[in-house]
């Protein structure tokens, strides 16, 4: 049986984990599972940026993942890099298997307000959905209340449903229907 | 890894027609931008040098080009030059380390679009893009729009071959390129707000508009509130503040037809204008600064206006800088077949006609008539001759409908016979060989007019 395997990549609270859990088995329809995995955080770890290289966590994630896994998502509070960019949300294998998201800027301290937990929650659901969305094959859409349309700021995700737009969703099922799913 | 990234960008436009084109001679950063951009669904290549980004160059069109500084061989400064050889309009994006600013701005000078520095803030990455698919689509419209007012600017042009129209178009030309005041003469129907059109059309102006007013057409007051505009209440009526057509005419030309008509008073506040470029609104005390060309057209004497007072001295030689007389059509017989058939294609096509000629005979009656109202008369004439055609394909000598046929000097008609039989032809075609109509313009009975016809063999 297929299933969407959700990391956590250092610490991510367990309550947060099953909220994720629970809305990415919602959207996708697919069964979730948590599971935990060891990573070797020294080797992403950029010290003159103080950020660690999303790529490489990106392939220690996929290179460890179980066979039967159909997709897999790392979540992590640590800040991503990849070396022409000052920083990410997250990334994903366009119409692969893995996908990363990084809670570091998502939390509103980062811009020096004060934390709100539910938002925080809605934008990782939103950021984990959009980065899986690119796994299922989905490129960024237009629509500006669609989850797969592009967050430029962390404003941005606020804006946007946490749903697929009527294409998106076709795209995502017709490709498990593809598979088989 | 095939990966893709998030945050993007926002774009409204149809991001699949935009091509982006990474030049860079590190691996990494190639990857990571194509597949950045690849998901936001724009159309990507990359090339790892010079020689590989001049090939894609060449081999397809592209829209932005992300370009590093640093490469071995020919570097970014002077790829840049040969891309602008390519596609001018291409927007370059310059890829920079902090320690190279410099010379990325010495890019922009070149002609880059901007530059960004790596490590790339995707937020300022996505601004970028999107402030470089705008300027695109600008020049585009720009180019697209100077095509449509060329195109426009062509749409009527000055047709003829004779001696007179040949030294209009070469007095046209040089004048186009100055910005001296020039005067029009010729009498009415001769087309001189075409050559005033013509003029700007040539023109560094061109891209500007070209005010017409009719100086003749309208009374004293209303002709103020047209050139000068007005403030809201300068007047019984202003409920609006409006616009004056000298301030419409910012940049571009103001023509001025039938000046030999303008009011003395406003002659004087005009010439004031075209000497300062400064003007106030009726009911204002801001002065308003204006650039334009003027262009003045008339068909009356104006030296004798100018004897007789009527016309202001110095107004005269600030209106007759350069003067250009187009001659009557008459009195350039040979480019009346190339008109007629200008017109007939002309009108053929918006009518959606297929009308092609006029026959031998028919061109006959155009050439040897006075045409008193010069080419506007013959303009119509053609087009009058177009909806009663028919079917047909040419136009024939029963389609036109002069009303001075013929001339008296072409007459052969000596004797009163002759003429009487001329008179009657003409007067039927006037109304179209409608007897009672006829008949009663030539007080005669219809039965008289019948027997007539009969005896003079007339034709339709």
């Amino acid at each position: 049986m297929s299933y969407i395997d959700i990391v956590p990549i250092g610490d991510i609270e367990e309550p947060l984990l099953l909220f994720l859990k629970q809305s990415l088995f919602q959207t996708f329809k697919i069964e979730t599972k948590i599971r935990r995995q060891r990573f070797d955080l020294s080797s992403v770890y950029d010290p003159t940026r103080n950020q660690y290289h999303s790529s490489g966590l990106l392939l220690q994630l996929i290179n460890d993942a179980p066979p039967e896994a159909l997709k897999i998502i790392g979540v992590t509070e640590l800040d991503l890099f990849i070396p022409i960019f000052t920083f990410l949300f997250g990334e994903a294998q366009l119409e692969g298997k893995g996908a990363i998201v990084s809670a570091h800027r998502l939390h509103n301290p980062f811009y020096g307000l004060p934390e709100n937990k539910d938002l925080f929650k809605n934008r990782l659901s939103k950021e984990s959905i959009h980065e899986l969305g690119h796994t299922f094959g989905l490129i960024h859409c237009f629509n500006l209340r669609c989850v797969m349309n592009t967050s430029t700021y962390v404003e941005d995700i606020d804006q946007k449903s946490a749903n697929f737009c009527r294409t998106c969703e076709r795209k995502v099922f017709q490709w498990q229907e593809g598979k088989n799913i | 890894m095939a990966s893709t990234f998030n945050p993007g960008m926002e774009e409204e436009m149809d991001s699949q027609s935009i091509g982006i084109l990474i030049v860079d001679d590190e691996f990494s950063v190639r990857d990571s931008l194509y597949n950045w951009f690849k998901v936001e669904g724009y159309r990507v290549d990359t090339g790892a040098n010079a020689t590989e980004a001049l090939k894609k160059l060449q081999e397809s069109q592209w829209d932005i080009v992300l370009l590093d500084i640093k490469m071995p061989g020919m570097d970014g400064i002077e790829l840049q030059k040969h891309i602008k050889k390519i596609d001018k309009t291409i927007a370059v994006i310059i890829i920079t380390a902090y320690a190279t600013v410099d010379t990325a701005v010495e890019a922009m000078k070149d002609g880059a679009f901007d530059y960004i520095s790596k490590p790339i803030d995707p937020d300022k990455l996505s601004i970028l893009i999107r402030n470089a698919i705008n300027q695109r689509r600008l020049v585009a419209e720009n180019i697209q729009l100077k095509q449509k007012v060329e195109e426009l600017s062509l749409q009527d042009e000055i047709v003829g071959e004779s001696p007179q129209i040949k030294k209009i178009q070469e007095m046209i030309e040089v004048v186009a390129q100055t910005d001296a005041t020039v005067l029009i003469r010729g009498e009415s129907g001769t087309g001189k707000e075409l050559v005033a059109q013509a003029i700007h059309g040539k023109s560094n102006r061109r891209y500007f508009p070209i005010i017409s007013i009719n100086c003749g057409s309208l009374a004293e007051g209303i002709l103020e509130s047209e050139l000068f505009g007005h403030e809201k209440g300068a007047f019984t009526g202003a409920q609006y503040k409006r616009k004056g057509k000298l301030e419409m005419a910012n940049g571009g030309t103001i023509f001025f037809d039938e000046i030999g008509n303008i009011p003395p008073k406003m002659q004087m506040d005009l010439l004031r204008v075209i000497e300062t470029k400064q003007f106030a609104p009726l009911g204002s005390n801001k002065i308003i600064n204006v650039d334009f060309r003027v262009i003045a057209a008339t068909n009356t004497d104006l030296e004798k206006e100018v004897a007789e007072k009527n016309f202001r001295e110095d107004f005269y030689y600030r209106l007759n800088v350069f003067s250009i007389h187009i001659p009557p059509l008459r009195e350039r017989p040979a480019d009346i077949p190339q008109l007629a058939h200008y017109f007939l294609k002309k009108y053929a096509q918006s009518m959606n006609k297929k009308v092609t000629d006029i026959s031998p005979e028919a061109m006959k009656i155009l050439t040897e008539y006075d045409w008193p109202g010069n080419i506007r008369e013959l303009r119509n004439s053609i087009e009058r001759a177009l909806v009663v055609v028919g079917k047909k394909s040419r136009i024939e000598k029963e389609d036109m409908n002069l009303p001075h046929l013929v001339r008296p000097t072409t007459l052969e008609a000596d004797s009163l016979e002759d003429l009487e039989r001329v008179h009657i032809q003409r007067i039927l075609e006037k109304n179209s060989w409608n007897i009672s109509k006829s008949a009663e313009i030539l007080k005669i009975d219809r039965v008289t007019l019948y027997n007539k016809i009969k005896k003079f063999n007339l034709q339709k």
